[in-house]
């Protein structure tokens, strides 16, 4: 595979610029857009729900921003995925070139998206007097894993999306439902055990609670909780590969 | 040693209700047993193969396969049974129009078609002003591509395209592109790089066109093969009777 990225590099490469370009329409509001609303979320929340639940909770604003943060990097990308394959089938029924680069570009752009807000998310924790430790150098682990659970779920979805077209509306309700299960804007420690237990089911919280841990708490996570983080990410992987894998030459039927 | 070798390719080919439906649709469906998937051999038991230097015509109807086993041969399909065995590279301008974005600029669109067919970016970077100049759409490399007219879209399509040294190149239906004047020079660059040595498949509509240029000849009709070899003049008098309706399949 990786021999074929390089063969397909320059294509690659112009399919990120491509994806880049028309995301932002060469607008500097574009630009500036995509990193304003995640922040007008996280404004209205604040407002909202500081009554509710930040009321005896230090940094509820960094809480708020964990939780917005990797949950809106989260369904951009997964739903931006989904159209990579159906929104360039006039090229891969023409001409042969590896599927997944498509996914792969949009998944480049959208992480792009995600650093920005992310350095963002960092002044944020500035101002709510956060103190800095060496443990943040282990966010990367989370950030590695969501990269790669987000291009997992993109090849699902958009091999999915391929076959049944209204699969973007249950998208849209599921990723719904998804955030009010992860814990963005309370905390779970009101719930019995076995319920505060189910939360771990849910990747998206997973992630949601490794940075909290870090920033937050600057507690490091269990040797249990990496090798969940990772089973999660390496089934979303395993059944996108198997998919594009095995549909592989059958998408063309369905376009 | 043949080039290229097509052996006893059969090509399913399935259509029906499965476009364009959702999911609760199609348990719906399912469950009525309302659900119709039609599988049909696009292209059946066909066999041949060419040499280097060879200028394969392909004849047939519409719905005759031709694209179907195009597609097979440049490796975006697989036969459902058979085999495709090519030596070197292979280029195939199928439908040039398509695949290009609408935002994009002039310039961009040029690179990512440049980047789809393989071409590396030094090369892009070299023939880039000859392709704008063959095109002629030097005062529009800015502009989004939308605004251009549907004639000026496939000259750019076609002089990107017409770069390409492949081993084996495939036609389909692109020999004739825009206007009169830019007909003639496209034709003349066509037939520069077959006259180069490459090894060549054209589908084509044009009789006299494929009695002129071709040493072979694959005659399909609706998915068989009817007739293939190199006596193009004979194969394609008796093509012609059978589209005058003298002669029965």
């Amino acid at each position: 595979m990786f021999q074929k990225l390089k063969q397909h590099r320059f294509l690659f490469e112009e399919l990120v610029k491509r994806d880049f370009k028309t995301k932002y329409k060469r607008t500097v509001l574009g630009m500036a857009w995509s990193l304003l609303s995640p922040l007008l979320t996280l404004f209205i929340m604040k407002l909202v729900f500081t009554q509710f639940f930040g009321r005896n909770m230090e940094h509820y604003t960094t809480y708020l921003f964990c939780g917005n943060l990797i949950f809106a990097y989260f369904n951009e990308s997964t739903s931006q995925g989904m159209h990579s394959l159906i929104g360039n089938s006039a090229i891969f029924s023409k001409v042969n070139v590896p599927k997944y680069l498509f996914l792969f570009s949009k998944n480049v752009q959208t992480l792009i998206n995600f650093a920005l807000t992310l350095v963002i998310f960092f002044i944020f924790c500035l101002f709510d007097n956060i103190t800095f430790t060496w443990k943040f150098i282990l966010l990367l682990y989370p950030i590695g894993c969501l990269v790669l659970f987000n291009i997992g779920l993109g090849l699902i979805l958009s091999a999915l999306f391929v076959f049944f077209r209204d699969i973007q509306y249950l998208w849209g309700v599921f990723t719904q439902l998804l955030m009010y299960v992860s814990a963005i804007f309370y905390t779970i420690d009101r719930y019995s055990v076995p319920v505060q237990y189910a939360f771990f089911l849910n990747p998206v919280y997973l992630f949601i609670r490794y940075f909290r841990k870090i920033v937050i708490e600057a507690t490091i996570p269990s040797v249990w909780f990496h090798l969940l983080m990772m089973a999660d990410v390496l089934i979303a992987l395993g059944v996108g590969c198997w998919m594009y894998k095995k549909y592989n030459t059958r998408f063309l039927y369905y376009v | 040693m043949s080039i290229l070798e097509v052996n006893n390719v059969s090509i399913r080919y399935m259509t029906g209700d499965f476009k364009d439906i959702g999911l609760k649709e199609y348990v719906l469906r399912k469950i009525k047993k309302n659900y119709n998937v039609v599988e049909f051999w696009a292209d059946k038991d066909i066999t041949f193969s060419i040499e280097k230097g060879d200028m394969l015509g392909i004849i047939g109807t519409n719905g005759a396969g031709k694209s179907t086993l195009l597609k097979v041969v440049s490796g975006i399909m697989r036969p459902t049974c058979g085999y495709v065995r090519r030596e070197g590279s292979i280029a195939a301008l199928l439908e040039l129009g398509s695949g290009f974005d609408g935002e994009l600029t002039v310039r961009e669109n040029t690179y990512l078609r440049g980047a789809m067919l393989g071409y590396t970016r030094k090369f892009m970077d070299e023939t880039y002003d000859r392709i704008i100049d063959f095109a002629e759409l030097r005062e529009f490399e800015d502009r989004p591509f939308k605004q251009l007219s549907s004639g000026m879209k496939s000259r750019l399509a076609f002089s990107i395209a017409s770069l390409v040294h492949p081993d084996i190149l495939i036609l389909d239906e692109v020999l004739s592109v825009g206007d009169g004047a830019f007909r003639k020079k496209s034709e003349q660059k066509m037939r520069e790089i077959i006259g180069s040595g490459a090894t060549t498949i054209l589908v084509s509509h044009s009789i006299a066109q494929v009695r002129e240029m071709c040493n072979k000849i694959l005659w399909l009709h609706k998915g068989r093969q009817i007739e293939f070899g190199d006596d193009v003049q004979a194969i394609c008098d008796r093509y012609q009777d059978f589209l005058d309706g003298k002669l029965k399949l």
